[in-house]
């Protein structure tokens, strides 16, 4: 039998599966640049050490509890179906694209999902409890969501997805719901159970380094034409409209969230300009298929000026969502999900008619029904997950741990060298070597390359 | 022999070097300082949120001058440091007992 395999497909689909990978590191310099000098290495490792460890766990069960036969009310795949990726090695010659291509590629989706909750809980997490939250999260929270909302049923292939993609028939392409609202529901409860940092709302805690985190939205924004445009799963028609959409939300978000600082601020910020961008890109992933260009350009501004007022209410509810992963993730995501209720339109490659365009509230309802469910399943079961961790082990530093710095007591290292007095030849601030032999390169100025 | 310690606003530092060039002196040691005075700091928002930053960045610039000079060392450094606008900075002096050439050893306002 002749093979249906699509090279163009397969070659779009491992090329968006790279694109989002580096959203990973991307994110990791958006969020290392937010923090003060002493916590960028261990904000940045809480991006890799989810990258790492989500990497493995979607091998053994990841796929499989997301991809497996339903094994009841849309709410789980089977966990041993697939387990060790077993099975999945062969051609399957009916197929468009070979199943790694899409493993591979939801595998990422995992690693940026589980990587965005480390906002909310910035300079004060020990790493070795976040790296066990991000292990029990995934498996108990992110892997059935990814089920409930990826998971298409087959009818042809006897597979049964899961129910808000099939039974409820919520709209979201590329993980709204199950990408943002998830990470913004759990990063709440983790602020909640974390605390708030010594100082907060008192001392400041600006940004140290603001370049770092224009990079890592400029990365950010290019990985998501993968992880939108890469949802199409196929290089045609559908993959370049949510391309453009994609782009023009996004843009369109920047504008808004610049105009509401401008009005209300005095200033137009580039911490502004790098959120805006981050929220337009959220909003649109849930919609970026279902909506036409001018569509997604409504949906970008309005998130853009919705997140940037929602990044107030930390401050009014007094919750230490450190770099607010509630006020653009959460409220962006909720926009998106819901928006497709409104701006959906039939014409669209994956829309059906929403209310703007004469489909009435049916699909409305739906939207919230999923954003809703999601976000009181990640938000619950975070929270417990959270709690059990701070009785056993601990999560959070004690108080002289997080004023020397989460980067010096967790990591034993510091983000920057200041000050080399004497040209780094060893004065004051400089670190020596403790111990001869393999250790003396410890002199900044001795480092080979 | 006095020690002339002047702390001024960054970009008035060219207009204050030259001015003490063109009046004979002939080195001088600078170092970036931050502080207050009355205009105290500026705020800065991020994501809405104000801060008000206390420190403002200034330069301290260190002249060492012989007596019969100071005064009017004093007059060029304030009129080539002077905005006329708030958070200009101060100049003042101290006396020094000794300075002491390193290359030649030699004292006093010879060594300057």
């Amino acid at each position: 039998m002749e093979s249906a395999l699509n090279s163009g497909d397969t070659a779009w689909i491992l090329t968006s599966a790279s694109f989002v990978l580096l959203m990973t590191p991307g994110l990791a310099l958006f969020y290392g640049g937010m923090v003060r000098a002493k916590s960028v290495l261990n904000m940045m490792m809480m991006s890799f050490g989810a990258a790492a460890l989500i990497g493995v766990l979607w091998v053994f069960w990841g796929y499989s509890m997301a991809f497996g036969n339903d094994i009841g009310g849309g709410l789980l795949g089977d966990p041993f179906e697939f387990f060790g990726l077993s099975g999945l090695m062969g051609e399957d010659t009916a197929a468009a694209y070979p199943t790694m291509a899409f493993v591979g590629f939801q595998a990422v989706f995992a690693i940026i999902t589980v990587a965005l909750i480390s906002g909310a809980i910035a300079d004060r997490a020990k790493f070795g409890a976040w790296m066990v939250f991000a292990g029990v999260w995934a498996t108990v929270v992110y892997f059935p969501v990814a089920h409930w909302v990826f998971a298409f049923s087959n009818d042809d292939a006897g597979v049964v997805g899961g129910w808000i993609a099939n039974n409820l028939a919520a709209i979201d392409y590329a993980g709204g719901t199950a990408v943002h609202i998830n990470a913004g529901a759990a990063g709440l409860a983790l602020a909640i159970v974390l605390g708030k940092r010594r100082g907060f709302g008192r001392d400041p805690m600006r940004p140290h380094n603001l370049p770092l985190v224009m990079l890592g939205a400029g990365l950010l924004w290019f990985g998501w034409f993968g992880f939108n445009a890469g949802s199409a799963l196929s290089a045609g028609n559908s993959a370049s409209i949510v391309w453009v959409n994609t782009l023009v939300a996004t843009s369109a978000a920047i504008l808004g969230w610049l105009l509401t600082e401008r009005f209300r601020d005095g200033h137009a910020t580039s911490l502004g300009g790098a959120s805006g961008a981050v929220a337009g890109l959220v909003a649109i992933t849930p919609s970026c298929g279902a909506v036409n260009p001018v569509g997604a350009i409504l949906i970008g501004v309005i998130a853009g000026v919705l997140c940037a007022l929602a990044v107030g209410l930390k401050y009014k509810f007094g919750y230490d969502d450190s770099l607010d992963v509630v006020g653009v993730h959460l409220v962006g995501g909720v926009w998106g999900t819901i928006a497709v209720g409104f701006f959906a339109t039939a014409v669209a490659p994956n829309g059906v008619d929403g209310l703007f365009f004469g489909g009435g509230v049916d699909q409305l309802w739906r939207q919230a029904v999923g954003a809703l469910a999601v976000l009181a399943y990640s938000f619950v079961l975070t929270l417990l997950i959270g709690l059990v961790i701070q009785k056993t082990m601990g999560f959070r530093l004690d108080e002289e741990d997080e004023v020397t710095g989460v980067d010096q007591v967790e990591h034993a290292e510091s983000g920057y060298d200041w000050g080399t007095l004497g040209g780094g030849s060893g004065i004051g601030t400089t670190p020596r070597p403790t111990s001869g032999g393999a250790h003396s390169t410890g002199n900044s100025s001795e480092v080979k390359a | 022999m006095k020690l002339l310690t002047a702390i001024i606003k960054p970009h008035k530092l060219d207009d204050v070097k030259s001015a003490l060039e063109s009046f004979g002196i002939q080195g001088l040691t600078i170092s970036e300082a931050s502080g207050y005075g009355r205009q105290r700091g500026h705020t800065e928002v991020y994501r809405g949120a104000e801060y008000t930053v206390d420190l403002v960045p200034k330069v301290r610039v260190e002249v060492l001058v012989d007596d019969v000079d100071v005064d009017d060392v004093v007059e060029v450094v304030v009129k080539s440091a002077q905005t006329g606008r708030i958070g200009d900075g101060k100049v003042w002096t101290q006396p020094v007992e000794d300075v002491v050439r390193v290359r030649t050893g030699e004292h006093g306002p010879d060594a300057l």
